[in-house]
């Protein structure tokens, strides 16, 4: 059986390290948050200018004044910290985050990410702040299908799409199969309900098996 | 000079130009200056090039000053969301010009605007869309774009409180871009939901020091 999102963010959640500090992207990454074990100490960093972000708000927790990226209000945890944009972004764009989860419409091969727009002629451009992500965090993880709703992969050998960052993919986590990307090219780390032969049939990027 | 304080929003904005670059702080609605986007759209001022993370949401605040056919073009980093309907009916009617800028950059091409940076290069959008054009240079064997700052003619903010000074505090993420936009403008008006007596803010405890703020209204309580 291949992956259920949860599933995803579960497999995701594992592999970050204990004590991590990560941006986690809005859509589908915001579900890893649900998966670390109680005591894994990862540090919860939102754009809007806040490290040890807490969990959804509910009810009487709703504050205006307290929300993540996405704008959903959350909540704060003991040694949360707040700080305005310029430094929020300096702690992506210097390197100091440890691992942020992107979702993607297309990775390549090389570890191109493209996220942010489809390029449609009449789709409205918006790119947040995916693209200082993408070039700023230790390790970036993207997590999507393997496959996007039409059939056509999403791990490709060049994007179509145009490019939030370049070369900056370093896993990626799917539904079928996780993936490492490095200078060997394309590893498969694990697959779920398939194997590396009928993923590869299905990819135009040569696999490497762990 | 220390702050000037408003008797209300329309003072505050009083004297705000056609043709304006106003920068507007808040992410979403967290920490938009709401009251002040109001008295804006009543003082008049027209053809604005407004900067901000977003384009407006629901009905109020900078929607509201969109809606109203004020601003000639937007900056900013995600002008697309379930409720920026106003924005995508003016962007589809080419209505309205758009400036997409990844969100790092604009923070920080509003900060070197206030501490007097030329310009500086980063490797955020490096070979994509959002570079073309623009020059770049290979540091440390990594592709950099060189970025402009953005000066405002004037800055709007949202703070939680603010001495007689100016000396401003925040609460929570409204804080967002409100410390870095108010550095950046010629004329920095804070709405805040109270003003107390100096020496009532702990100096440790400032995050936007008298300085950078021109004008301050009390706008009372959020809700």
């Amino acid at each position: 059986m291949s992956l259920s999102k949860d599933e995803m963010a579960a497999v995701v959640a594992r592999d970050i390290p204990r004590g991590a500090y990560v941006n986690l992207g809005i859509g589908q990454p915001t579900l890893i948050a649900d998966h670390f074990e109680p005591g894994s100490g990862v540090v919860l960093h939102t754009e809007n200018g806040m490290l040890n972000m807490g969990r959804a708000a509910q009810g009487p927790e709703i504050d205006p004044d307290l929300t993540n990226a996405g704008k959903v209000p959350v909540t704060e945890l003991p040694g949360s910290s707040y700080f305005h944009h310029a430094d929020s972004f300096a702690m992506m764009r210097g390197g100091h985050l440890d691992v942020c989860v992107l979702g993607a419409f297309q990775v390549s091969a090389g570890g191109d990410l493209a996220n942010w727009h489809t390029g449609a002629p009449d789709a409205i451009p918006a790119v947040g702040g995916a693209m200082d992500l993408a070039i700023g965090a230790k390790q970036v993880f993207v997590m999507m299908t393997l496959f996007a709703k039409d059939g056509s992969p999403k791990l490709v050998p060049e994007c179509t799409y145009p490019l939030t960052g370049m070369g900056c993919v370093d896993r990626v986590y799917t539904d079928l199969a996780t993936f490492a990307l490095g200078a060997d090219g394309v590893r498969v780390l694990e697959t779920f309900g398939t194997t590396v032969d009928d993923i590869s049939a299905r990819l135009d990027v040569p696999l490497r098996r762990a | 000079m220390t702050a000037a304080h408003c008797a209300d929003p329309d003072e505050a904005v009083a004297g705000i130009a056609d043709g304006s670059t106003v920068l507007v702080g808040g992410f979403g609605m967290a920490g938009m200056p709401v009251q002040l986007i109001d008295a804006l759209i009543r003082q008049g001022a027209r053809d604005l090039t407004v900067v901000s993370n977003n384009a407006g949401n629901g009905d109020t605040g900078l929607a509201a000053l969109l809606a109203e056919r004020r601003v000639r073009k937007v900056i900013c980093s995600f002008p697309r969301q379930s409720d920026s309907w106003v924005f995508d009916g003016l962007y589809r009617a080419g209505e309205i010009e758009l400036e997409v800028v990844p969100q790092g950059n604009l923070a920080e091409r509003l900060r070197a605007a206030g501490a007097g940076i030329g310009a500086f290069f980063c490797p955020t959008g490096a070979g994509t869309p959002l570079a073309e054009g623009k020059e770049t240079r290979t540091i440390a064997g990594r592709t950099h774009v060189l970025e402009m700052p953005i000066h405002g003619d004037v800055a709007l903010i949202g703070a939680h409180r603010s001495d007689r000074m100016g000396n401003l505090v925040y609460r929570k993420t409204a804080r967002n871009f409100g410390p870095v936009m108010a550095t950046a403008a010629a004329l920095t008006v804070a709405q805040v939901h109270d003003v107390v007596e100096i020496g009532r803010i702990d100096p440790e405890h400032v995050v936007t020091p008298s300085i950078y703020v021109d004008r301050v209204v009390a706008v009372g309580s959020e809700q």
